[in-house]
């Protein structure tokens, strides 16, 4: 206990008047991640459920990493199918060191590649998480508000909206600006309008389009292109992959993205512990549906307006989006019905921008930071026809 | 048809007057602090731009464009250089029009938009859709029908941002930053989602 010991002996530093009590956030933050706080609800409470805002950041952060995971095997499997066919035995980078004693870029070994695979996340999670916290201590420290486990959640989805060959520089910029300008000058978790993630990746997106969403991204391996599926779905051509694969994920993409087999079981998980709202999910495939449909029966000579709805669900970023940014929990619809119209308004606009917007390929991001600014207005019209209703009924 | 469904359509959404092009940011920022009286605004302003863009056109193509006034015996004469004293004449008046009907005709609209009628006449997003549509050199029928449509838009975007600022109410904003400058930062937000109608080519 010699831990505990030290933080209570350093605790009076950080509380009122203590030298350190602009610092009080961080040692909070430090001391309720490793111990279980003393101070408890001693009067009658109405609660019903164990479940805390950090126990459903943790869920939600522990199932990101079921599509990291895949996501890292897949990225690993093509930066290393690559390396193979351009004949390199190792990577001329610093990852050299960490890999060449571990792995030996074998395309056939599952190991190698998730090795792989991680030594591109690792890096990346770890400046996103260091930029943001700092950030976000910051903040937590001059406004007195707790640093908040919510963070954890916005780094690891902002780190698996990005392509692997993201420099890491514009990896910290972008969580930078969703951490300040998507959260904290609302006051911090809870009291922002848009997703901090997807409105950092929205900044980089608009920022830097050329390394954001150009061809040359996706697999991790210099001088070696492979364009996403949705690319190729917008020029015309062959998706490149067939149904399953894109299924499992074996396909060029964003980190976390590919892998709709591995999002759809983070997805149960996040539905039976009634952390993520089904109604949201659901809605969003249901909108997406219904314009999908509505374009197939259109037809065009664009060819993205013959794609189906079977294809549309499993490439690109629709079911990470739909699973984990769609669903957060406070930039969406609060009310049942609302959430219904929220997450089929983000499945109609995310067809609509990858089918009729050529200058987008991909919709899912667009369509929920869309989706996230309507969420008040369509919350407002839920309620007031409640009031209508239970006024009509006397 | 078709192409009429394209200008209205890329008037409201991909040309947005608010949050493309930040026009008529006065009244787009003071009225929006509730969703009823944003949605007042948004559709006296829809009225407004469905009346007068048709109206311009039909001053710019009969009377004010170089050769318009041929039909009067003058082919050589160029009055364009009183384009913009007649536009905002025109809204102006159909402005003050609009305001006495209302005012004796339908007395509970009248009452509800209150302020935000006169004040609509100062809204640049009423003389900014005028002049793109002189830009545009649109005939009668296309402005009729982006005239709605730029309301229409700027009417989606005030709302937005009223439902936007009314969730606000219970957000914790840095002192310096409450009021205006939280929402000049939500605008910019709202503008950053509106960006992925961006490239729609119709």
């Amino acid at each position: 206990m010699k831990l505990r010991q030290f933080l209570d002996n350093i605790a009076p530093n950080f509380e009122k008047g203590g030298r350190l009590e602009a610092f009080f956030p961080v040692y909070e933050a430090i001391d309720t991640a490793l111990y279980t706080p003393a101070t408890v609800t001693t009067a009658p409470t109405h609660v019903r459920d164990g479940l805390n805002l950090k126990r459903i950041m943790m869920t939600v952060w522990l199932c990101a990493f079921i599509p990291a995971l895949a996501g890292a095997y897949f990225a690993g499997l093509h930066a290393n199918e690559a390396m193979q066919a351009l004949g390199q035995t190792s990577v001329d980078n610093w990852r050299a060191l960490i890999l060449d004693p571990l792995t030996n870029y074998s395309p056939d070994s599952v190991w190698d590649c998730v090795v792989h695979g991680f030594s591109y996340y690792f890096p990346l999670y770890i400046v996103v998480f260091m930029g943001g916290i700092i950030f976000e201590a910051w903040f937590a420290s001059k406004r007195g508000h707790e640093i908040n486990e919510g963070f954890f959640v916005t780094s690891i989805l902002f780190t698996l909206t990005l392509p692997a060959s993201t420099p890491l520089w514009m990896a910290v910029v972008g969580i930078i600006f969703g951490v300040v300008i998507g959260k904290e000058v609302f006051g911090g978790t809870g009291k922002n309008f848009l997703n901090p993630a997807l409105t950092g990746r929205a900044f980089l997106y608009f920022a830097y389009p050329a390394q954001m969403s150009g061809d040359s991204v996706w697999v991790a391996v210099d001088g070696f292109t492979r364009v996403t599926p949705l690319g190729n779905a917008a020029l015309g051509q062959d998706y490149g992959v067939t149904w399953m694969q894109a299924f499992i994920g074996n396909m060029p993409g964003a980190l976390g993205e590919t892998s709709t087999l591995a999002l759809l079981l983070a997805a149960f998980i996040l539905v039976v512990t009634r952390i993520a709202s089904w109604r949201i999910m659901l809605g969003c495939v249901i909108g997406l549906g219904a314009i999908v449909l509505l374009f197939n029966m259109i037809g065009s000579d664009n060819a993205m307006f013959q794609m189906t709805l079977k294809w549309h669900l499993v490439l690109g970023g629709f079911a990470f989006g739909a699973v984990f940014m769609a669903t957060d929990p406070v930039s969406a619809s609060m009310t049942n019905n609302g959430r219904w119209v929220y997450g089929m308004l983000i499945g109609v606009m995310c067809g609509l921008i990858r089918v009729v917007n050529p200058a987008f390929p991909e919709g899912m991001m667009l369509a929920i930071l869309f989706g996230n600014l309507f969420a008040p207005l369509i919350d407002h019209f839920v309620v007031q026809s409640n009031v209508k209703r239970r006024k009509a009924r006397g | 048809m078709e192409h009429y469904l394209g200008i209205f359509v890329k008037a409201i959404f991909i040309e947005n007057m608010a949050l493309t092009f930040f026009l008529g940011m006065c009244t787009f920022i003071a009225i929006s602090k509730k969703i009823e009286t944003a949605f007042g605004l948004g559709v006296a302003v829809v009225v407004v731009l469905g009346l007068t863009v048709p109206i311009n056109n039909l001053i710019y193509n009969y009377l004010l464009r170089e050769g318009a006034l041929a039909w009067a015996g003058y082919p050589t004469v160029d009055l364009s250089f009183l384009g913009y004293l007649s536009y905002i004449g025109v809204v102006a008046a159909v402005v003050q029009v609009l305001e006495m009907i209302l005012d004796r005709y339908v007395p509970f609209l009248y009452s509800a938009l209150g302020i935000f009628l006169p004040l609509i006449t100062v809204n640049c997003a009423i003389l900014g859709a005028v002049l793109f549509m002189v830009e545009r050199d649109q005939s009668f029928g296309e402005s009729v029908v982006f005239g709605l449509g730029a309301g229409v838009g700027w009417a989606l975007a005030i709302t937005a941002l009223a439902g936007v600022r009314e969730k606000l109410k219970y957000s914790d904003v840095p002192q310096g930053l409450r009021g205006l400058g939280i929402t000049f930062i939500s605008v910019g937000l709202l503008s950053l989602c509106f960006m992925s109608f961006g490239g729609i080519d119709i």
